[in-house]
């Protein structure tokens, strides 16, 4: 498997490296040349891969490689402080508003898991002591207001539907509604789109526009390739994101794209979803995505070991 | 035109801005194609190939790539095999399979429409009993196309929807019957030896049709898509794949590198939410559209 090869070809790069006593700045760039590829067969964007590398570089040949006793070390922890500082350090809950309800939108392209991670919030959010309301907001998809209500039922969470109406009615109708049987927690679906239909992106800005939502979440699929910054960079030129929720991490990915969007948007990523179960949602934790990416279950042993 | 945050360079661009071929021009050759999602190995194979073409036939001129770098491509891609996908067959089963999301459920409306285009007869199978309104959805569609769908519960058993869905094309003398499947990750074990069991119950109850089994594939996955092909193609063998969002900007580069591992072909495209929105692959097409 092309993986293992990379990964394992890294652990060699890393333990060559962990045997060295000085290190020139050849001996970075060959190492780094093995991180570039790792990288990008884990579909890190290309552009956001470059200046990784560069970034890395200079820490690397700068002062605190040199001043340090075991440079090599100091390398693989560089990449790794690098990545995990790339991923957003810190976990992200969701913003809930002073006056309720919080409103929370949910946009991507298609099939990204839009509708079930509208569910799986509300579930959780709910556990949590709030009374959500769902909002389906879909009124293109085949059954995509059946397939709200369905998980609205199973989750005993009411969802608001308007037939006939446009979008933007249903979700400031939907608002209302909840303002008026306090639900104090809005969770909107919308119809997935392409992040170059104009048309389709309009709705969403009308419909932030008529809503004022707190939260605007960018729905990406992990297994997202090189793609994964221009569907980003244009849904947050679009509507300025507050924050992303990485689908489908219970796959085997490697999961470069939540790195390309999180370096290209700057908004944090909030929650993972892991399953296709209204229970298989988390919230997100940078250091593990980042050994992730690397393809090493164990960066922090082998940093410790070094 | 190169829009203020597009990533991708151009082909075109960069033949005409190198006055020699050198190592420069072949890195940002790979840059582009990684780009495009084709992946290091494969990448690396292609631009291999081509400094060996360029050495061989002793090419100096930069414009004399590309001609040469798009037969490359194309001769991996039908090195996978070439086959025209038929929309005037008969007796023939199409098992629809992929990971969750990709559009199986969205191109088998798009088949179904087509073959009724072609004046056959069609039948639907919703062996999607898990996700929440997928029987819907498929019935949805087929009440716009005009095309009958078997279908049981949510929660029932898939293969029963199967058995189901076999004998009344039996006794309908439907032409096609096309199966809808559940989203599976390759990776859950169980899943995958539900989508076996569902393929069994079709083989078994054949009656004298033939089985095709295509894979749908998302255009903007990355380099997983080359886990899926290989786990499916394990699990339920693989006749042709079907690659949908390709009017996104994604380029979909990822069935090269599957291609070059595999021998299975590229029968259609999904390039939008209609049903009209399915072509048949066009190698000369898509190689092309990588570099756009
Ligand atoms: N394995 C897995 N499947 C998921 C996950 N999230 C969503 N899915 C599945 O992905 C498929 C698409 O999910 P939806 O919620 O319908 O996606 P969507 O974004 O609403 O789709 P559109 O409305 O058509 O744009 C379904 O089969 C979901 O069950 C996840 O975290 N893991
Ligand atoms: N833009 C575009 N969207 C597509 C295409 N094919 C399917 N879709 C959309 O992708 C989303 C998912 O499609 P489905 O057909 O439900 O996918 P699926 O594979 O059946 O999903 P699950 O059954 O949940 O695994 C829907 O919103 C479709 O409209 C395509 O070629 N282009
Ligand atoms: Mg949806
Ligand atoms: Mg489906």
């Amino acid at each position: 498997m092309v993986f293992e090869n990379l990964s394992n070809k890294l652990q060699d790069t890393f333990k060559r490296l962990r045997g060295m006593g000085k290190l020139s700045e050849k001996n970075i760039e060959e190492s780094l040349r093995e991180v570039r590829l790792a990288l990008l067969e884990a579909d890190v964007n290309f552009k956001v891969v470059k200046d990784f590398i560069a970034t890395v570089k200079e820490r690397s040949i700068g002062q605190e490689v040199l001043n340090s006793l075991t440079p090599g070390q100091q390398v693989i922890k560089i990449v790794y402080e690098e990545l995990t500082k790339l991923m957003g350090e810190h976990e992200a809950p969701l913003k809930l508003a002073d006056r309720p309800p919080t409103i929370v939108m949910l946009v991507g392209l298609q099939g990204a898991g839009k509708t079930s991670t509208a569910g799986k919030m509300a579930g959780l959010l709910k556990k949590q002591g709030r009374r959500p309301l769902l909002i389906a907001a879909d009124i293109y998809r085949p059954a995509a207001i059946k397939q709200l209500q369905v998980l609205g039922g199973q989750l005993d969470i009411p969802v608001f539907s308007l037939e006939g109406a446009d979008p933007v009615k249903i979700a400031r109708q939907g608002v209302e509604y909840a303002i008026a049987y306090q639900r104090d927690l809005v969770i909107i679906d919308t119809a997935g789109r392409l992040h170059v239909n104009e048309e389709l992106m309009n709705e969403l800005k009308e419909i932030q526009a008529r809503v004022n939502p707190h939260e605007i979440l960018l729905v990406i699929d992990a297994m997202t390739g090189q793609d994964a910054v221009n569907v980003a960079n244009s849904f947050q030129e679009t509507l300025g994101l507050t924050g992303v929720i990485l689908t489908k991490l219970d796959s085997d990915t490697r999961g470069g794209a939540a790195l390309s969007v999180r370096a290209v948007t700057k908004a944090p990523i909030k929650y993972v979803g892991l399953g296709e179960k209204m229970e298989n949602l988390e919230v997100f934790h940078p250091s593990r995505m980042a050994s992730r990416v690397l393809g090493m279950g164990d960066v922090l042993t082998l940093i410790e070991k070094a | 035109s190169k829009t203020k945050n597009s990533l991708v360079t151009n082909l075109e661009g960069i033949f005409s801005s190198y006055q020699k071929i050198d190592e420069e021009l072949f890195t940002e050759l790979e840059d582009t194609l990684i780009m495009a999602d084709v992946g290091v190995e494969t990448t690396t194979y292609l631009t291999d190939q081509l400094r060996e073409t360029v050495k061989q036939q002793k090419v100096s001129d930069p414009a004399q790539l590309k001609p040469l770098l798009i037969g490359l491509i194309r001769q991996v891609i039908e090195g996978a095999g070439r086959k025209q996908f038929n929309f005037d067959a008969r007796d023939k089963v199409l098992l629809i399979v992929g990971v969750n999301g990709v559009g199986k459920t969205t191109t088998i409306a798009k088949l179904a429409a087509r073959f009724s285009d072609h004046r056959r007869q069609v039948l639907l199978v919703a062996a999607d009993t898990f996700r929440a309104a997928a029987t819907e959805q498929l019935m949805q569609w087929g009440e716009r196309i005009g095309v009958p769908v078997i279908h049981h519960q949510e929660g029932a058993d898939p293969a029963a929807v199967v058995f189901d869905g076999m004998a009344a094309a039996q006794s309908r003398k439907s032409d096609l019957v096309i199966v809808d499947t559940a989203g599976r990750l390759h990776t859950k074990v169980n899943l995958m030896e539900e989508l076996k069991k569902v393929r069994r119950i079709i083989t078994q109850n054949i009656g004298g049709r033939q089985l095709e089994t295509l894979l749908v594939l998302d255009a903007t996955t990355g380099q997983n898509a080359v886990n899926q092909v290989k786990v499916f193609k394990e699990a339920v063998a693989i006749d042709g794949i079907v690659l949908t969002k390709l009017d996104g900007t994604a380029k979909g580069g990822v069935v090269l590198a599957i291609a070059h591992q595999f021998q299975i072909p590229i029968y259609l495209i999904g390039v939008g939410e209609k049903k009209e929105d399915l072509q048949e692959f066009d190698a000369l097409a898509f190689t092309r559209a990588l570099f756009e």
